[in-house]
């Protein structure tokens, strides 16, 4: 029980990181961008993210606030991470590039930048940046008052969570509300069922293929910063970053491209890629832990098809791009 | 629309086009395959945007650079190829783009139901698109227009999927709307129907414009002429074979769908050589479903299949995968709906799309491309295929030459049975009787043909026998030589009727 406990908030922890990365590509995905480039989007956002919280601590010295802190190493994170998509966008949707290569151009570009950053900050510092105690314990504290946290098993699992968490809780249902319920969300699924038909329909495709793949980078790029900040412990850390945008994007098919699912999902997958530290089995080496999430990917991939639902296909014209006089 | 030229690269879609619309008429637009009505229109509904030319809108320049701006001209478009969301209800494909419709489902569900009952259509608001027969989603097209209601309203090819009492409907509809004052323009290959419903005929030829007449002063004869360009002759010739034998005998044939309704009901025929079985019924009543058993396409619950060579050795197709059927000479030439979904390749020439049926014949690794391209060659010349060259895709052609190359393919295989369905859908009507044309030829070399047509004028003229489904059961067998539309009618509607052994 207790080793299911402490497995689960650790899932929630790594999971959180899942879920921003998860969520944007969400968003991106649902006006049929194919943005292959989150595991770059990611490292900039990791890089960005400590950057912001690192120079307004230099500047403010001691008197530097944790909140004011969270909030610009969010803002410097979306910034970023708006930044790298709307390269993308431009390629893509203006220019028409293929998107997987685009994409995948992205994520080399992207990890390239956040390392140069990571490391110009290390270096210019001599050697070493971190933020102060105080600042990281403002990132890593668990925000819900005491009482709850001390409930048992229930305090742990749904309680002891950082901010990060409960924002990006808040956000999927958001999301979940947007695509469901406003006419707008309803725009959006039809720019990326069909960009012909919404266009035909009147509806403005470039503008919602852009705001959605720019705003959905941004958030992806929140992933990256909560890493850093939070299991990183404010270190600039590319090692534990790599790979983690690409979980994202397996995730978003995990969840069928629906937000709600994204809550779980990642944690799912969170606790699955630290499961070698908790569980470990002798004999089972680290590197099978870690094909896990892919293994459950292709699991639920198959599974669906197989049941052949038309509600639970990708956007239809996911990866095509759209220009209104070619047929 | 005034001197409306547009190119697509070196295709010159539109050259020069004067053409014009009066409020209150119903206008026909007619040509060829290719001839650039699509296109023209398409610029009228912003989709396009002209290379040279001006609209006007009671005299006065009009500019439309996107659907948008058409919409707000209150021009409105039902497209060949139908704009609809498939994971949408009907419901939320008609909100799309309204930003000054409340969000509210059931208000509009109410509106969509009241626009239904009004003129008398049948759909269901919040049926997902993607549960809807080709037929209901053509009607959702009609009543999306309606809904967001139009004055000039461009209708391009909507009677191709829908059947004879939906087409009637339709036509009150549009009767109704000129009587309010407004402009239709209606495509349609069908001069039955040009004939019935509008008041002047305008007619392009490869990009040109030919001229309008009043509806009331010509004929289907002068039509086609003035389309073509030439004298074409409106005559299927039915010679008799002489000698003609049984190739395939079907018996008690049953299928059954995953959700368990029944397809097809003990279906019993036989196909003989030198003789083009028809098969009439109205849509949906199992002929795909047939078809589809025959080739392998569809699981068969009962019944049997057998095949019987020149030889006279029986060989039984059910439980035969469609290659092995294939290799014994079943040649299935279907005409899907969704033509560039599932026949051809778009991105491909039509070289590229012919070699999808003989890769199998090059040797080792290398493609032959010889004679693919001869036969791309030869249907270019032989169904008039408008395309800039064999290499250009065909994803870029109009909808009825994408049809040429896939229609064209298949009966090139020559097989020793063939089956077409909705072979001349969408054709004009110079395209179809040289289909018609093939077809016979394909009979009188000794084939067994099988042709699922929904014209019943055709089928009574083309066909030797012809077989009418009803629900997914034989209604009846009856020589096409001496039955009447009026029999084939009934029997469409009521399980039975005589039964003739031809
Ligand atoms: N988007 C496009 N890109 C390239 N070529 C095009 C495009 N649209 C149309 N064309 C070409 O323009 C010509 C006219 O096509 P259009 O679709 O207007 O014909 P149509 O009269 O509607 O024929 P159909 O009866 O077969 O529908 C064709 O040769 C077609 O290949
Ligand atoms: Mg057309």
């Amino acid at each position: 029980m207790n080793l299911l406990v402490t497995l689960i908030t650790a899932g929630v922890t790594f999971g959180t990181v899942l879920m921003y990365g998860t969520l944007g590509e969400i968003l991106t995905e649902k006006s049929g961008n194919l943005n292959l480039g989150v595991e770059g989007i990611m490292y900039m956002g990791g890089a960005f993210g400590l950057a912001g919280a690192f120079y307004y601590e230099k500047a403010v010295g001691a008197a530097a606030s944790g909140p004011v802190a969270i909030v610009l190493a969010l803002l410097a994170a979306f910034v970023a991470g708006c930044a790298a998509s709307a390269i993308y966008s431009f390629l893509t949707i203006t220019l028409r590039t293929n998107q997987n290569v685009t994409g995948l151009a992205l994520s080399i570009f992207g990890t390239g930048v956040g390392q140069f950053v990571g490391e110009f900050m290390r270096l210019s510092e001599g050697g070493y940046v971190a933020l102060s105690n105080h600042l990281k314990d403002s990132f890593a504290a668990a925000i819900m008052p005491d009482f709850l946290q001390g409930i048992p098993v229930i305090g742990p699992i749904l309680f002891s969570h950082t901010v990060f968490f409960y924002m990006a809780v808040v956000l999927a249902v958001l999301m979940h509300l947007y695509f469901t319920r406003t006419r707008s969300g309803l725009y959006l699924r039809a720019v990326g069922e069909s960009p012909a038909t919404s266009d035909a329909a009147g509806i403005n495709t470039t503008r919602y293929k852009y705001l959605a793949t720019i705003i959905g980078g941004g958030i992806s790029a929140i992933g990256g910063m909560v890493y850093i900040v939070t299991t990183a412990g404010c270190v600039w850390n590319h090692e534990g970053l790599s790979g983690v945008g690409w979980l994202a994007v397996a995730l978003v098919i995990f969840c069928i491209w629906r937000p709600l699912n994204a809550i779980w999902g990642s944690v799912i997958f969170g606790a699955m890629m630290i499961m070698y530290l908790r569980v470990s089995l002798p004999f089972m080496p680290q590197q099978l832990y870690k094909i896990l999430p892919y293994v459950v990917t292709v699991i639920v991939l198959i599974f669906t098809s197989m049941r052949n639902s038309r509600d639970k296909q990708p956007p239809a014209s996911l990866g095509v791009n759209y220009f209104r006089e070619e047929r | 629309m005034l001197g409306i030229t547009k190119s697509f690269g070196q295709v010159l879609a539109n050259d020069h086009i004067d053409f014009s619309v009066r409020w209150g008429e119903i206008l026909a637009l007619l040509g060829e395959n290719g001839s650039g009505k699509t296109t023209l229109m398409n610029m009228l509904s912003g989709i396009y945007q002209p290379d040279e030319g001006r609209i006007l809108e009671d005299g006065q320049e009009i500019y439309i650079r996107s659907p948008k701006d058409a919409y707000e001209h209150g021009i409105g478009m039902i497209h060949q190829h139908y704009k609809l969301i498939e994971v949408f209800t009907a419901a939320q494909n008609m909100i799309l783009g309204l930003d000054d419709v409340k969000m509210d489902m059931r208000q509009v569900d109410a509106r969509v139901r009241e626009i239904c009952e009004r003129y008398g259509f049948e759909i269901d608001p919040s049926m997902k698109v993607y549960d809807m027969s080709v037929s209901q989603k053509q009607t959702v097209e009609i009543v999306k227009v309606l809904f967001r209601g139009a004055n000039i309203l461009v209708l391009d090819e909507p009677t191709a999927v829908l059947t004879p009492q939906e087409t009637v409907k339709l036509f009150k509809v549009l009767r109704n709307m000129k009587e309010d004052g407004k402009a239709i323009v209606i495509i349609t290959h069908k001069l039955n129907e040009v004939m019935e419903v509008s008041d002047r005929v305008s007619v392009l030829r490869k990009g040109q414009y030919i001229g309008t007449v009043e509806t009331s002063r010509t004929n289907p004869q002068a039509l086609t002429d003035m389309m073509v360009g030439h004298a074409v002759s409106l005559n299927i010739d039915r010679p008799r074979y002489d000698n003609p034998q049984t190739r395939l005998v079907v018996e008690g044939l049953t299928c059954v769908d995953e959700e368990g309704i029944t397809r097809l009901e003990d279906v019993s025929f036989t196909a003989n050589t030198g003789e083009i079985l028809g098969v009439a019924g109205i849509s949906g009543s199992g002929q795909k479903e047939l078809l589809e058993a025959m080739t392998g396409l569809y699981p068969v619950k009962a019944g049997s299949v057998r095949f019987l060579n020149d030889k006279g050795e029986e060989v039984e197709l059910i439980g035969k995968t469609p290659m092995q059927i294939r290799r014994t000479g079943v040649g299935m030439a279907f005409v899907p709906e969704d033509r560039l979904g599932m026949g051809l390749v778009g991105s491909m020439g039509m070289t590229g799309n012919m070699m999808l049926r003989s890769w199998r014949n090059g040797r080792g690794a290398l493609l032959k491309r010889k004679d693919p391209q001869a036969l791309a060659d030869r249907i270019l010349e032989e169904l008039e295929v408008v395309t800039p060259g064999t290499e250009y895709p065909v994803r870029r052609l109009s909808g009825g030459n994408v049809q040429k190359v896939l229609v064209g393919r298949e009966i090139a295989i020559q097989p020793s049975v063939l089956l077409t369905a909705y072979a001349v859908r969408g054709l004009d009507i110079n395209t179809s009787y040289t289909i018609y044309r093939l077809l016979t030829e394909q009979k009188m070399k000794g084939v067994a043909v099988v042709y699922v047509g929904e014209d019943l004028d055709v089928l009574l003229e083309l066909a030797d026998r012809i077989l009418v489904l009803c629900g997914g059961r034989v209604s009846g067998i009856v020589d096409a030589r001496t039955t009447t539309k009026e029999e084939i009618g009934l029997m469409m509607t009521h399980l039975g009727g005589k039964e003739v052994n031809g």
